[in-house]
């Protein structure tokens, strides 16, 4: 029944509404991130810091060299991981897709975690520095999913059913060769592994938002693009050729932007479970399933939800500080069967 | 909301410019460092440490910032230390370049698991807190203590075979193997580490175990509650026909006390020097009270 009148309410806005309603809360979220801290900063020097008033250097760089590039990560890895999400539900005709069910994310951690284990290579080192490890987790990423694509792709066409088969298997394979590097890692590593692998925007620095702003940006702006071919996809991918749309293009850029995407956010934030999945999900109950409407909504859902658990992830347990991928699970893992336990009472009524 | 006194403001100037006042508001990160900061008799200077730093007991009721390599640069902003210490194992390193970047003085502190390293620590504590005196005089206490316990060990012949395991959690046991704090206060007390051949802790089979054929079983305290006691440990069957079982050895120590290489480490040796060699415990040196 609420499902309904959120339906309603959302028809009501019409389109740009809804996105418009959606902006403010995302605005909602980004205010409160720059507002709510372990430190206690009032409201008005947190708008001094960041108009550049004359206020106590150490608040000014706690609102600026903190907050405000992790605000900026937050919501950038937010909007990247839905929006990707959502492309993948899409274009796999799957609601359980996200970018960790074709390996994107187990490729992307097997890379982090040899360089945690095995160190750097001196020559990476020298070019690379503290950007070795994001740089291994996203060429991991990408290597994985050509991979994946080269096992799908026969006679010109790729498989979906094959690529989601190549991307479990190859998740496997990941997973045994992380697991083989911890068992290898001593005690000192493998609490590096593990929080890494829990996800954290606690890294956030200009230098690290302004890497994953092209990719954030990118995915959320190409998607756009792939709209209509995605609602067509709705229907089969026989039926989307039909429509006129080139089926076979677009399912191989929406795959490599995915996981660019979705590679750049896990090496700067680490693997945060269920935005990819869930998002795309909270949108489609209010607004349906429309493409040209998901996609965008997705990245702004995506954004604030991740914002509203870096909150929680930093203040709960001030002055330390939980993961982020433990705030998103915890509250995705439940909302994910309650989505599960409905679907299954509306096919049986 | 908390408004801080200007005398503080002021100190914090003081300490970025010339380090001239010793710090008044210090955050500590790793054990053994909180430990020296306590022994310089600079303990109500700490405001908050990590979750590592268990002892004094006092310790365990000041603000917690939670395990020291994933520490939150806004979580020790929000203290407003004038100074953070950091053993050298603290991170992750974006975090401590980000506090660096609030203009708060940091200073890393050395941690190496040996005698020398030790007294390294408890030096480079005391230069960073104006304290050189005290801690020379601590490093001295510390290097004599040491000195006594091993100048008995020297005098004992046998050497029995030390198995040291981290935890009996799920499935393998962990064992401290070569380069590992565990395998070196083992040999500073006189025993053989039972498990060679490789560095690090590692998860150790029922057959390497029975293999290593360990005298003697060293486990921290609360491992050995979480897996049931000492009877439950010595009975279960990867241990239950080591020599170690068959005569019911099993040492448990705080972990912080046995692995910390921290001020109490000549105690934490005697103790454990003294149940290596039960016929000998008489020649080792007792701790002051309240010392484990």
């Amino acid at each position: 029944m609420t499902c309904l009148t959120a339906r309603d309410g959302a028809a009501a806005l019409g389109h740009w509404g809804f996105l418009a309603l959606l902006a403010a809360l995302a605005c909602a979220a980004v205010v409160a991130s720059l507002a709510i801290g372990a430190s206690a900063i009032p409201p008005g020097t947190v708008i001094a810091a960041l108009a550049g008033g004359d206020i106590a250097p150490r608040d000014a760089a706690i609102v600026l060299q903190l907050r405000l590039p992790r605000m900026l990560l937050g919501f950038g890895v937010g909007a990247a991981l839905a929006v990707s999400g959502a492309m993948m539900q899409g274009l796999f005709r799957n609601p359980l897709a996200d970018p960790a069910l074709i390996g994107i994310s187990g490729g992307a951690a097997l890379a982090a975690v040899a360089v945690i284990v095995l160190g750097v290579p001196a020559a990476v080192a020298g070019l690379a520095g503290p950007f070795a490890l994001p740089a291994a987790a996203f060429a991991g990423s990408l290597l994985t999913i050509l991979a994946v694509q080269r096992v799908a792709r026969g006679d010109g066409r790729t498989d979906v059913a094959t690529l989601l088969l190549a991307g479990i298997a190859v998740n496997a394979i990941a997973s045994a060769g992380t697991g083989y590097l911890v068992f290898g890692s001593d005690d000192r590593q493998m609490r590096d592994i593990t929080f890494w692998t829990m996800g954290s925007l606690g890294g956030a620095a200009w230098p690290v938002v302004l890497a994953l702003a092209p990719f954030a940006l990118g995915a959320v702006l190409a998607a756009g693009r792939w709209a209509g071919v995605l609602d067509a996809l709705l229907l089969g991918e026989r039926e989307a050729a039909l429509m006129g749309f080139r089926v076979e293009p677009a399912k191989t850029g929406i795959v490599i932007v995915c996981a660019a995407a979705v590679g750049a956010s896990v090496a700067v934030a680490g693997v945060i479970g269920f935005v990819g999945l869930v998002v795309p999900h909270l949108v489609r109950l209010v607004a349906g399933a429309g493409h040209r409407l998901l996609l965008p909504a997705s990245a702004l859902l995506g954004g604030t939800l991740v914002l509203l658990a870096d909150i929680v992830a930093r203040t709960v347990v001030a002055p330390a500080e939980l993961p982020i991928g433990l705030v998103t699970a915890l509250l995705g893992g439940p909302f994910f069967l309650w989505l599960l336990i409905r679907r299954r009472r509306e096919t049986l009524s | 909301m908390r408004t801080w006194p200007p005398v503080l403001f002021s100190l914090v100037l003081a300490s970025i410019a010339a380090a001239a006042d010793p710090p008044a508001r210090i955050v500590s990160v790793g054990g053994a460092v909180t430990e020296i900061v306590n022994e310089l008799g600079l303990g109500d200077t700490l405001v908050a440490v990590d979750s590592t730093s268990l002892h004094p007991p006092a310790m365990r009721e000041l603000p917690q910032i939670g395990y020291m390599r994933a520490l939150s640069a806004e979580g020790v902003a929000a203290l407003h230390p004038d100074l953070v210490l950091l053993s050298d194992n603290a991170g992750p390193p974006p975090v401590i370049a980000q506090i660096r970047s609030l203009g708060i003085p940091t200073r890393m502190v050395p941690d190496r698991p040996t005698v020398e390293g030790v007294a390294e620590k408890v030096r480079a504590v005391g230069s960073f807190l104006d304290r050189q005196e005290e801690a020379e005089a601590v490093a001295r206490d510390i290097t004599e203590g040491v000195e006594a316990v091993s100048a008995v060990v020297d005098t004992i012949p046998d050497r029995p075979r030390v198995l040291f395991l981290m935890g009996l959690g799920r499935g393998a046991p962990t064992a401290a193997g070569q380069n590992t704090a565990a395998d070196a206060m083992i040999r500073l007390a006189g025993g053989i580490n039972a498990m060679e051949g490789y560095e690090g802790y590692k998860p150790a089979s029922g057959e390497a175990i029975l293999a290593a054929a360990p005298d003697v079983l060293l486990l921290p305290s609360d491992a050995v509650e979480a897996a049931g006691g000492r009877d439950a440990i010595l009975a279960m069957p990867q241990f239950a026909g080591t020599p170690a079982a068959r005569h019911g050895r099993l040492v448990a120590m705080d972990t912080l006390y046995l692995l910390g290489f921290g001020p109490r480490l000549p105690h934490a040796l005697a103790d454990l020097a003294r149940a290596l060699h039960p016929d000998r415990t008489d020649a080792f040196p007792k701790p002051p009270r309240g010392r484990s």
